[in-house]
């Protein structure tokens, strides 16, 4: 080996566009620092096994099946969609689309039909990302005559054979995802990444509030705002919390009592600005906040799940 | 006799990267591949069994290629042809069609000649191999 032959590190990483790529992600994903951390390591490997192969060391593609794990609303989905595209841009995907499933694409309805089922899903997520959604209800223990342990078989054939040619994610929840990988330890040991999305703190949803806000062209008054911390340290506390899903929901409704409110007043023009922004009136109509004061919600409409 | 059909009849057989680059193109062009496969390999036998179903929807050509191999492992001794279909409007029809896999030894055709009424000379061929029953030839 020739030690007088270095490697740019820096130049390398430019060349493959990722110092722009991990700008991007820390700016539209808010919190998942393990996520985060994930996608640098591999964004890491690649430029260094980029380096390697330049200096005539042997540098082969790394497992990349990944599962995750995590709360409702803790943003799963959205990060898959993000990864077929992130590992596109990574040279580890050679199309980058992401084919999103659940059992009832991959598991048949009478025996024989699994294994074409499948293996034609498969296919088509040849060169990007197969990501299996709630992926447990693919192992019904309480039927052993279910036809999901011949998906699972097929899926654990092609993880291991064609690594290069598709990368699978699985994403459930946490607990019912520890007791799948439990009943299918093959499947658990062929998955290289298992990644556990945290919740949010509150001001991480705040901040994920303002992305959306931001991104529907919406924007809170200051009375809005301290609205909405309030609203997300109660909503928090409160049963079927689903992180940033209830965000959304809550912003939704809020919406919706913003249009109310402009259309009971239409006697007047009303400006550009009025018709962005939302007023604290409009978060506070919520009967979260209604419930809290123990006070019964009496306007009908406002509620959440 | 080595058999020629198709899109790529006056080439040698195309190796598995240059399938691999052909499938690229269909997909690229919104095409959907299909395989088939038969031991009769006349030229006016244009209906061959079809293995699978046409693969619509696919992004990449691997999924095109195992099963292309699963085809040449079930059928080794077999023609096997790759169809890339044009389903936009106006075209409706097979735009490339080439073989991937043949038999190890093709014993060829036979020109046959009849006499017909008034001297006429009438030809008709037939392959060597379709002498024996389907699933035998070529073996």
């Amino acid at each position: 080996m020739n030690d007088a032959l270095t490697i740019d590190l820096e130049a390398l990483s430019q060349e493959a566009g990722l110092p722009a790529l991990l700008a991007e992600l820390d700016g539209s994903l808010v919190g998942l620092a393990p996520v985060k951390t994930r996608i640098r390591e591999i964004a890491a490997l690649l430029v260094v096994d980029r380096a390697r192969r330049q200096v005539g060391l042997s540098a082969s593609a790394p497992s990349l099946h990944m599962s995750f794990t995590g709360n409702p609303g803790t943003g799963k989905t959205t990060v898959a969609l993000r990864m077929a595209e992130i590992l596109h841009r990574l040279g580890y995907c050679r199309k980058g689309h992401l084919v999103a499933v659940t059992r009832d694409d991959l598991v048949g309805q009478f025996i024989g039909h699994t294994a074409p089922k499948t293996k034609e899903v498969v296919k088509r997520a040849m060169g990007g990302v197969l990501f299996i959604d709630e992926a447990y209800y693919l192992y019904r223990p309480e039927n052993e005559r279910d036809y999901g342990m011949e998906a699972i078989e097929i899926l654990l054939q092609v993880m291991e054979n064609q690594r290069d040619d598709l990368v699978v994610i699985v994403a459930g929840y946490k607990d019912r995802m520890d007791t799948f990988f439990k009943a299918n330890p093959g499947l658990s040991s062929r998955i290289a990444h298992h990644i556990d999305f945290p919740d949010y703190a509150p001001e991480e949803l705040l901040a994920i509030s303002d992305l959306m806000l931001g991104g529907m062209q919406y924007r809170l008054s200051p009375g809005a705002r301290e609205a909405l911390v309030e609203y997300i340290e109660i909503r928090r506390t409160r049963p079927h919390f689903a992180n940033a899903r209830s965000i959304r929901n809550a912003l939704d409704r809020a919406r919706l009592r913003q249009a109310n409110r402009l259309f009971a007043s239409r006697s007047g023009p009303v400006a550009p600005d009025a018709l962005m922004t939302i007023e604290a009136e409009d978060l506070r109509a919520s009967r979260v906040f209604a419930d809290n004061a123990r006070e019964p919600d009496l306007r009908g409409y406002g509620g959440t799940p | 006799m080595r058999l020629t059909q198709g899109t790529f009849s006056f080439l040698p057989d195309l190796t598995d990267t240059q399938i691999k680059a052909q499938v690229e193109y269909c997909l690229a062009k919104g095409w959907a591949v299909s395989i088939e496969y038969t031991d009769d390999p006349h030229p006016r036998n244009t209906y061959w069994e079809m293995y699978g179903n046409p693969m619509f929807d696919l992004k990449d050509a691997a999924g095109v290629m195992t099963e292309v191999n699963a085809c040449r492992k079930a059928f080794p001794n077999h023609y096997v042809k790759l169809n890339a279909f044009d389903s936009t409007h106006g075209w409706e029809a097979l735009r490339l069609s080439f073989i991937v896999n043949r038999p190890k030894v093709e014993p060829g055709f036979e020109l046959r000649r009849e006499e017909g009424a008034g001297r006429i000379q009438r030809y008709s061929t037939r392959s060597y191999a379709t002498a024996r029953p389907e699933g035998e030839r070529y073996s």
